[in-house]
């Protein structure tokens, strides 16, 4: 018998499926059939958070006001990804990630940016959305931002 | 010394088969929601938070993290535990120890699992050993049923006795507005359920459930200025166990070690006498019976005698799960946490229909894992 111990090696597969919740749910109808970012806004702190959802984190009470926001925004921060892992990002590498506040939201969107030079991109530099031709009801019905052509 | 810790509010959300309604945070925010309404207190109050629920459920890590939207955990100190069954006695343990130590005055402990975004029983199988027992085990199903054949062939404990406490549970969970399960049975129709893993029937299996549950640990100074009659924490005990069924001494389980001690730190000598009501985590109905033994209710093998004489019904002298129970409702991560929420109702007089008269004890388990337990006793005083 060899020397070797015994490695055990499996996969499991398990099928997940996950409610999204009304807010969110509107959320993603607005972009499939509006092309139109919204946001909720908090009574207690008056912040608008993007993607709209039920409650405030901060302030632990329901939002009560849909608002339009963007399309446009602002690059807050971002990183250029080198390192590659197919089964989870969506873009062949090297490609770019940003933290995006849109305009008229308190808080930031983490999207990817594409049509653009990566070398090119700077924290706030002004960006619009590119929706998916067939939206499926998540985040990437955003494709991407891209730098504004004309703002 | 411990200094002495009181629950003070509960919340729970109506558990159901499927929320597909809300999602994860907006499912725990109805439950928290609830619980702060119920101690007249805001999420400001709050100086902690320990949340509970088991991940390959949800397939989410860090629910802690990303569910503070509903936890109200944001700029708080918070704390994840994932015990199996046991997930939300020990999520109410590790509040209880929050408060205990001195160190925080408010804790929010919170439980809760969407059982109906996933596998159930594949989820479950990774929480055992893959080089031993994982692939013999058969699900969540099969250990319980090997349990019940010892338990039923040792003592002469027949179908018909475990059936009757199913038909028990599910009545009670009629008087239960958060039950999920509220089934109008008979024993014939519990018998002739298809037979799930010899021998546990289908309604004699608990459900899978979404659902949430949030209770408010506080020091004994808040306590006593609280609005509402609070449930004192007079003992919470935790016993594991070694880490392969086949290790497990049936004859010194941990329900009985962790009973024994939590029985000496409230001072209790006659259970039978002394408690006043039991929220016993009942996987499955034979657990009715056989775990009342093992909390020296009744001797070894007159679990089937307890029942037959009604003993454990709201009318008995020693009520077993007013509010129906695990058989009845189970959103895995909040189903111990509702054991102690329900035995906590019931010290503070709050149980509406399934309100036992005059409860001064309550004593409540959790169940996970390994045959590992959790026992908390509350009581009216410190």
């Amino acid at each position: 018998m060899s020397e070797e111990v015994i490695i055990q090696h499996t996969a499991l597969r398990i099928p997940y499926s996950w409610a999204a919740g009304a807010h969110a749910t509107r959320f993603y109808r607005e972009i499939a059939e509006h092309r139109r970012i919204m946001g909720t806004r908090c009574p207690r702190c008056g912040r608008v958070l993007v993607p709209a959802r039920k409650s405030c984190s901060r302030c632990f009470q329901d939002t009560t006001e849909w608002v339009e926001v963007g399309p446009i925004g602002v690059v807050t921060s971002f990183t250029i990804v080198h390192y590659s892992e197919p089964q989870i990002q969506p873009m062949k590498p090297p490609f770019a990630i940003a933290l995006i506040r849109l305009d008229g939201a308190d808080t930031a969107l983490l999207h990817l940016l594409g049509e653009v030079e990566l070398s090119k991109i700077r924290t706030g530099m002004r960006v619009e959305p590119v929706f998916a031709d067939e939206p499926k009801g998540h985040i990437l019905d955003i494709r991407y931002f891209k730098p504004v052509s004309i703002d | 010394m411990p200094k002495s810790v009181a629950i003070i509010g509960s919340g729970q959300t109506n558990h159901t088969s499927r929320r597909a309604d809300v999602n994860i945070p907006e499912l725990i925010k109805e439950a928290v929601d609830r619980a702060l309404a119920d101690a007249d207190l805001t999420i400001d109050d709050i100086d902690a938070v320990v949340i509970g629920n088991m991940e390959h459920f949800e397939g989410i890590n860090l629910s802690d993290m990303w569910a503070s939207e509903g936890s109200g955990a944001v700029m708080k100190p918070a704390m994840k535990i994932a015990t199996g069954g046991t997930t939300g006695a020990s999520v109410a343990a590790c509040a209880y120890y929050h408060c205990a130590s001195g160190l925080f005055d408010r804790v929010l402990a919170i439980g809760w699992e969407k059982l109906s975004e996933s596998d159930t029983t594949t989820g479950i199988i990774t929480a055992f050993d893959p080089i031993v027992e994982r692939l013999t085990l058969a699900g969540a199903v099969g250990g319980l049923a090997i349990e019940a054949n010892l338990y039923m062939t040792s003592y002469g404990i027949t179908q018909e006795q475990v059936a009757k406490a199913a038909v028990m549970a599910r009545k009670n969970a009629q008087r239960n507005p958060h039950a999920h399960l509220k089934l109008d049975l008979t024993v014939e129709q519990v018998l002739h359920s298809p037979m799930i893993a010899y021998p546990i029937h289908y309604l004699d299996m608990c459900p899978t459930s979404d659902g949430a549950c949030a209770v408010i640990f506080a020091s004994e100074d808040v306590a006593r200025k609280s609005a509402h009659p609070p449930a004192w924490v007079k003992a919470a005990v935790c016993r594991h166990n070694h880490p392969y069924i086949g290790d497990v001494d049936w004859r010194k389980n941990t329900l009985e070690s962790a009973a024994i001690e939590a029985y000496r730190l409230a001072g209790i000598t006659n259970p039978r006498r002394e408690l006043d009501v039991i929220e016993l985590y009942d996987p499955a109905s034979f657990a009715l019976l056989s775990w009342i033994e093992s909390l020296h209710i009744c001797g070894p093998g007159e679990g089937g005698k307890m029942i037959d004489a009604g003993a454990i019904t709201m009318e008995g002298d020693i009520p077993v799960n007013p509010s129906g129970g695990v058989i009845s409702t189970n959103p895995i991560g909040a189903t111990a946490l509702i054991r102690v929420a329900e035995a906590a109702l019931q010290i503070q007089g709050k149980a509406d229909a399934r309100q036992v008269e005059g409860v001064r004890t309550a004593l409540a388990t959790g169940f996970g894992g390994s045959y590992w337990s959790e026992v908390f006793i509350l009581g009216r005083t410190p």
